[in-house]
């Protein structure tokens, strides 16, 4: 289109992935206070009264076809301010005070958006940008101003996008550069929901550009004025992406197999139960790791049987039979409790957390222990204990946990003595796992693999060395796994490493055959597993 | 915070447990909740203040209030006691009674 100018490529960060081509449409934004050079009249309250009126109105409507509940919740919030007498106050004293209504309002607004700008909170922050896009949509009706459409397929430049906006245009094909815009804003989750490529923080340059554009949101980059080669190749990777998507979800309702006909176990990753609204349970082979720790967040908590003997079976009754593994607190480190996690250590993850702390507060631990001993009288329940490191260790929860059995029947209470096994995920403890009598093992991945490499899960310059296909990792877990078939213990895996399909074949190549994964990856795992064929099958077994 | 003599008044508190504290859809709901009753109604981080008007959204967002602060609550009128527990209720039930409507 403008074979003139050079291909330009323009980086940014990927808040959405997926490729999307087409011409580069410049989102008008904000609203220039109306040239109306009216003095105050009595009429003027009431024309700011029904500008928001009608802005109420237009949000409402938009809700009714949001279709989730979270846009519902942001445009709830955006009528909720818009109600506030707290809001929209100082702007009719300004009127009152023959301040023209359009200026007043903008006045009321920053006095609002700037407390939200200025915190520290990333969540808060992000809300500054619903504020703005319920300030302009006010301003639009105030001016009689009307949105000109932006084609579908379109790649819409703005500096940020209003996610009521969002919700007016057709993504069909289209995507979103934005120069602003922040990975935690609604609109970033809105298009990751609804699979529309977005990057955010772009050279403020790109706004001037026109013509047709590559989007790329897997390589985080845009590239201006592709020339023919670039632009087919892109188209390829369109394709390839897209049948890569349909053949996923083409096996998210299927067993996963392996091209060689052999069944791997798929389990989901549960945190509080909540995200099992939408999920078939035939989807998956069960529950591999409940994260108690989003169940108990607080003191209280950690001395509710009854609350979490009910957060247990609920989660249970949903797998209707299917395996659940939970896991036993694992607090401390990134997960601070209030009273129970030690605070001000120098090196948390090396610190007092998992069953180090809960071994320090029996109570806590007991009360736990009570509750999934009489859930799993109901339905199968294992029980996974976190950052073991010394045999020892597990022996003191096992010891506890007949007790507990044995308390619990002569209480008259139903119970069953759920399986006791352990997370792998201290090296010391996957070294030598000939020594800890578990039911079962689960490899920690995440903390596996920071801790054999020396390198913190969250720091970028170190990705390359705590790579979870690095040897020394795959190495340390082949020992288990083997070790855990050869003795015929069951060993599945519950990092993140398991949700990512570039893993997966390395984690069946080490003999894993059951793995854990996170509600949004199983489709594209059961896909990975099943273009998998084992090197030794397909030498003929000459391993 | 005003004091009108002779009034009903009310006091209570609780811990705030909700993931991301008072963020928009706990605000949103206390705030609904709070305007259904004829009280005035304060919300506040300590026993003796500052107090904000329970009923305005933008006012308790920009509270702040982060997980696990201990959060306060002040209503003075003829269903001041109600409201009061009304408002104890739903944040002790993490917001969760009306999270499924």
């Amino acid at each position: 289109m403008s074979s003139s100018k050079a291909t330009a490529y323009l980086r940014g960060i990927s808040a959405s992935p997926g490729l999307a081509r087409g011409p580069l449409v410049r989102l008008e934004e904000g609203v220039r206070t109306g040239t109306r050079a009216s003095a105050s009249g009595p009429d003027e309250p009431t024309r700011l009264r029904s500008a928001i009126d009608a802005a109420c109105a237009e949000l409402t409507a938009l809700m009714q076809r949001a279709g989730d509940a979270d846009t519902e919740a942001l445009l709830a919030f955006q009528v909720a301010m818009l109600q506030d007498l707290v809001v929209t106050e100082p702007a009719f004293t300004a009127i009152a005070a023959r301040v023209p209504p359009e200026q007043a309002w903008l006045d009321a607004m920053e006095l609002q958006i700037r407390q939200y700008d200025s915190a520290d909170d990333l969540y808060i922050r992000a809300r500054a940008s619903d504020l703005r896009d319920m300030r302009d949509r006010v301003s639009r009706v105030l001016c009689g101003a009307t949105i000109t459409p932006v084609p579908a397929g379109s790649i819409v430049l703005a500096a940020d996008l209003p996610p009521s906006r969002f919700l007016e245009m057709s993504w069909e094909g289209g995507g979103i550069a934005l120069t602003g815009g922040s990975a935690h804003s609604h609109v970033a989750m809105l298009a990751r929901a609804r699979g529309v490529p977005m990057l955010i923080g772009l050279d403020p340059g790109i706004l001037r550009v026109h013509g047709e554009a590559l989007l790329d949101a897997e390589n985080g980059m845009v590239i201006t004025s592709p020339d023919a080669q670039t632009t087919a190749d892109f188209v390829a990777r369109q394709q390839t992406l897209r049948s890569g998507r349909l053949v996923a979800e083409s096996h998210l309702a299927l067993p996963a197999v392996t091209a060689s006909g052999e069944r791997v176990q798929v389990m989901i990753n549960v945190a509080d139960g909540a995200e099992l609204g939408n999920l078939n349970p035939a989807w998956c082979d069960g529950v591999g790791l409940v994260r108690t720790e989003l169940l108990l967040r607080d003191q209280h908590d950690l001395m509710d049987e009854a609350k979490q003997y009910e957060a247990y079976c609920r989660i249970a009754r949903w797998a209707e039979g299917r395996p659940v593994t939970v896991r036993l607190l694992d607090a401390g480190a990134d997960k601070p409790i209030a009273g129970y996690t030690v605070d001000a250590e120098l090196n948390p993850f090396l610190g007092m957390r998992g069953v180090r702390l809960s071994l320090l507060h029996r109570q806590v631990l007991s009360t736990q222990l009570r509750a999934l001993a009489r859930a799993a009288a109901l339905r199968p329940l294992q029980i996974m204990v976190p950052m073991v490191t010394s045999p020892d260790e597990l022996d003191q929860v096992r010891q506890m946990l007949n007790g507990t059995v044995e308390s619990l029947a002569k209480e008259g209470l139903d119970c069953a003595r759920p399986a006791l096994g352990m997370m792998v995920e201290v090296p010391a403890a996957a070294l030598t796992c000939d020594l800890f009598e578990a039911d079962f093992f689960s490899i920690g991945s995440n903390d596996l693999i920071q801790y054999v490499t020396a390198c913190s899960r969250d720091s970028r310059p170190l990705a390359a060395l705590h790579d979870p296909l690095q040897p020394a990792v795959l190495r340390i877990m082949r020992e288990v796994v083997q070790y855990a078939n050869a003795h015929g213990i069951p060993v599945s895996l519950c990092g993140d490493m398991a949700g990512d399909p570039r893993c997966v074949p390395a984690l069946l190549e080490i003999g894993l055959r059951s793995l854990s994964v996170a509600p949004a990856a199983l489709a594209g795992v059961k896909a990975a597993i099943a273009r998998y064929r084992s090197e030794a099958s397909e030498e003929g077994h000459s391993a | 915070m005003s004091h009108d003599e002779g009034a009903p008044r009310a006091t209570g508190f609780t811990v705030l447990t909700h993931e991301h504290g008072f963020h928009a859809r706990p605000s949103i709901l206390l705030t609904q909740l709070a305007k259904r009753f004829s009280a005035k109604v304060w919300i506040g981080l300590s026993d003796n203040g500052p107090w904000t008007d329970a009923k305005s959204v933008a006012r308790v967002m920009a509270l702040k209030a982060p997980r696990e602060t201990l959060v306060f609550f002040a209503a003075e009128g003829s269903d001041a006691a109600d409201a009061v527990s009304a408002l104890v209720r739903l944040v002790q039930s993490d917001f969760a009674s009306s999270k499924d409507q």
